[in-house]
């Protein structure tokens, strides 16, 4: 799925003017993995928010497959169907008396047969790794935290949408459930070639990920590029106020120490530590 | 706690068995565990939220179990939750801050004094008449540490509370609590899924399945990587590179942050 955002500027009033976004030009293709990275208030919500049609731009075109979303009289139903918007704590939007009713809740507004609904509900427990039959006739209230997050987040699923916004979807999780998630995630891009748009402060998801890393800052789209080109950019990420993936902060601070040659775009333990050990050896 | 029990109805399991401890004035106790392991239930005991079905609870030499107790308990363990929003009450800071202390029958210009000095403490002093609404995730759990603060409490109880901020809140909330343990001597006892935050305390709690596990210094906890994956736990990713180092024959001690480690490889 292919999404193009031009010139685009969003405002608000509250007691003064907002300016959520300002001129934001991007475009995503499907097989991109997107890591959205900024502070709060930088405009990250606002963004997915205009992405799903639940908010039109003050200014400027957002064009999805083709269509124009900002344009008059568009059938906005469809572009939600296509883009998936799982919340923060998406599990605080579970309402239905069992987890099968949840789940099937969306892929019924889309007037599908039962026979349909009820494939698309196994598919999608499956997906995020809960066994149907255990799970189906349960009450999503009786469920640990970290279950009805994944109930949530088949819920969306179902709708088979080509492009999935996820806010935040680790917040709250338990380590193992951090890791669940990133699996998840990978393979939803990696084998069923979804379109990933993750919104995180957890860098080290974001760079174990993303395949391009977009920053915002008041509003403004500040860098964009591979985790690789913008976790280098130490200097500019420090500006901004945010952080780098730990394993990425060690080794540039190696390099200010006297580490000349130290590899700066790596973002897993094994590959730090080897590369660490060449360092010291090449030094003995 | 002494041989503390508690169970939900309607669960089959207990969600709290058999736990013992006890935790001295001024430690920094950190409690961590997976989702539904029990800390939340465990924190809630501390200030009479909930009552143990089986074993007793004493803070301060007072059983909790005694209903004459509970007020002087709940001033003396004041909580802090995850979520900033259900906390805050008032429109203004400053009435937030001072709606304990008003509650405990304080005279009002002890409350001004209290209230100021709260924000203090938190590092929110000049912020009395914002709002609460306009502030950040950071600044507002800090306003809730102030409320607590002002009840003059000796332990603080604090259950995940930067699970939904970002790394600037979590930083200053983390610098707070720090603050208040060090220079006031509070005991803080803290629950947290970021094992980065639990290696900032004297001892940590693991608990697994409504039990209390293991308890040791961050060092010694952490020491055991595969134990704690086992109960779904990790490690400070620093802890978890010192060790890859070690096994390339490299006699890396027991590093706890980025500092530490980056010292030992320049040296």
């Amino acid at each position: 799925m292919f999404i193009e955002l031009k010139n685009i500027f969003h405002e608000y009033n509250q007691d003064q003017l907002v300016k959520a976004l300002v001129d934001i030009n991007l475009s995503i293709t499907g097989s991109e993995f997107i890591g959205l990275v900024g502070h709060t208030g930088s405009g990250k919500s606002t963004l997915v928010q205009l992405l799903n049609g639940l908010i039109k731009p003050t200014r400027g075109q957002i064009i999805i497959d083709g269509i124009d979303i900002t344009a008059e009289k568009v059938n906005l139903n469809r572009i939600r169907q296509k883009i998936g918007l799982v919340f923060q704590y998406p599990e605080h939007q579970l309402f239905e008396e069992t987890v099968y009713e949840d789940v099937a809740f969306g892929p019924r507004n889309l007037d599908l047969n039962e026979v349909e609904v009820k494939k698309r509900v196994e598919e999608s427990l499956a997906l995020v790794g809960l066994e149907y039959e255990k799970i189906k006739d349960r009450s999503p209230f009786n469920l640990s935290g970290g279950q009805q997050r994944k109930v949530a987040i088949a819920g969306v699923l179902a709708m088979k949408p080509g492009v999935l916004i996820l806010d935040e979807p680790s917040a709250g999780l338990d380590p193992r459930g951090r890791d669940q998630l990133i699996d998840l995630l990978y393979n939803l891009h990696f084998e069923y070639e979804m379109t990933i748009i993750l919104i995180s402060h957890r860098m080290e998801e974001i760079a174990r990920l993303a395949t391009r890393v977009l920053v915002l800052d008041h509003g403004k789209l500040v860098l964009d590029g591979s985790p690789q080109e913008v976790f280098s950019n130490r200097k500019k990420m420090q500006e901004l106020g945010l952080d780098l993936p730990q394993i990425t902060d060690i080794l540039h601070r190696l390099r200010e120490r006297g580490f000349d040659n130290i590899r700066t775009d790596i973002f897993t333990i094994s590959e730090a530590s080897r590369e660490i050990v060449t360092e010291l050896r090449r030094r003995d | 706690m002494k041989g503390v029990e508690y169970e939900y109805k309607g669960l089959t399991e207990p969600a709290l068995k058999n736990i013992n401890f006890s935790v001295n004035a001024g430690e920094f106790i950190s409690i961590i565990g997976s989702n539904g392991s029990g800390k939340s239930t465990l924190a809630k005991l501390l200030n009479v939220l909930l009552l143990p079905a089986r074993g007793e609870i004493l803070v301060n030499g007072l059983s909790t179990s005694n209903e004459e107790n509970r007020s002087k308990i709940r001033q003396n363990v004041g909580m802090v939750f995850q979520n900033p929003d259900n906390q805050l009450v008032a429109t203004m800071v400053e009435d937030d801050v001072a709606f304990g202390p008003e509650n405990l029958g304080i005279p009002g210009p002890e409350i001004r004094a209290r209230v100021d000095n709260a924000l203090k403490m938190v590092d929110m002093d000049g912020f009395q008449r914002y709002s609460p609404h306009k502030l950040s995730g950071g600044q507002k759990q800090r306003v809730a540490i102030a409320g607590i603060i002002a009840m003059e409490p000796s332990c603080v109880v604090l259950d995940e509370p930067t699970a939904m901020l970002d790394p600037r809140g979590r930083k200053e909330v983390m610098d707070t609590i720090s603050y208040l343990n060090r220079e006031k001597k509070i005991t803080i006892i803290y629950i947290t899924h970021f094992m980065e935050e639990a290696s900032l305390a004297d001892k940590i709690f693991v608990m697994h399945r409504g039990q209390i596990i293991n308890t040791g210094t961050p060092e010694q906890i952490f020491k055991d990587i595969r134990s704690l994956k086992e109960v779904n736990l990790d490690v400070p990713l620093v802890v978890e590179l010192a060790e890859s180092l070690r096994k390339e024959g490299f006699s890396v001690p027991g590093v706890m942050s980025i500092d530490g480690l980056v010292n030992y490889i320049c040296s």
